[in-house]
């Protein structure tokens, strides 16, 4: 009699246990990991700043070199909020993905020709992209380097695709073997928000470039 | 399994109460500082990447 009830009662004592540990769980997806999120992308964004600062040829881009989780450039979506800025780091795993934008690395660079390809976090970790399905085809997408403003335009309204579809990201999107002529962005997200059982893709072209020395590009208020 | 617990903690009742508090927030930090960022990653949210293992998964 005894040992049944202290059954019952500690089973009961660990499924409320359980319930606990998800709970604190949830405490820590949706509040500790955007607070450390924002505050380990503010550091890659000051490091990168000071590092822009101190470079002796502010004037040309030079992406030699950069390993896996240096911030390398800021990503603008106006569309997000006027003053929307994220840090791009390289790579796209967890950790990298955790300080930023994540750049995926066998995707071009900035401006360059081929598919310029990010991800980011839609909900959790800082959340950067938590709005990127208000992105409409006109928008304008800003990858801020050391010396220019590369200004994309988005020419899709967001297009809802299988995690396995790594074609999106090919430097001639869904064209695996085609050798790219023009300078393009993807985006990359979960959907829905609260799930990743699909990803948001969002494409588009190079614009125009405009070097940091005539200022802030229209597109950013300038 | 809480009873047994409290019951074996040392000293009064306020001693036992101080030594629970520091239980738990002993283990809120390896829950955050250590197991969650670890079973984080393993969870099928929060993937945003186009990845053939993601298929796997």
């Amino acid at each position: 009699m005894a040992v049944a009830r202290n059954l019952v009662r500690g089973l009961g004592e660990v499924l409320i246990t359980l319930g606990v540990l998800v709970l604190l769980f949830a405490v820590y997806q949706l509040v500790y990991t955007n607070v450390q999120a924002n505050r380990a992308a503010a550091a890659v964004g000051d490091r990168l700043e000071d590092q822009w600062a101190a470079d002796p040829n502010p004037v040309k881009d030079s992406f030699a070199g950069i390993q896996t989780g240096d911030g390398f450039a800021f990503l603008h979506v106006p569309r997000l909020g006027a003053t929307w800025r994220k840090p791009i780091v390289q790579g796209v795993a967890p950790d990298q993905l955790a300080r930023g934008v994540g750049h995926y690395p066998d995707s071009a660079m900035p401006g360059k020709v081929g598919n310029f390809a990010v991800a980011g976090h839609r909900a959790t970790h800082g959340e950067p992209f938590r709005d990127l399905n208000r992105l409409r085809t006109g928008d304008a997408v800003v990858v801020e380097t050391k010396a220019n403003w590369y200004v994309y335009e988005i020419d899709n309204d967001g297009e809802i695709v299988l995690p396995s579809e790594i074609g999106v990201v090919l430097p001639v999107p869904n064209k695996p073997g085609v050798e790219p002529t023009e300078r393009l962005v993807t985006l990359t997200t979960c959907d829905p928000r609260w799930g990743s059982t699909h990803r948001l893709i969002f494409w588009g072209h190079l614009e125009s470039v405009q070097p940091k020395s005539e200022g802030r590009p229209a597109a950013l208020g300038g | 399994m809480y009873g047994w617990i409290w019951r074996h903690l040392p000293g009064n009742n306020a001693v036992k109460f101080g030594c629970v508090m520091l239980i738990i927030a002993a283990l809120i930090y390896v829950l955050f500082v250590y197991f969650f960022p670890w079973l984080d990653p393993r969870l099928p949210f929060n993937r945003v990447t186009v990845d053939e293992a993601e298929a796997l998964s």
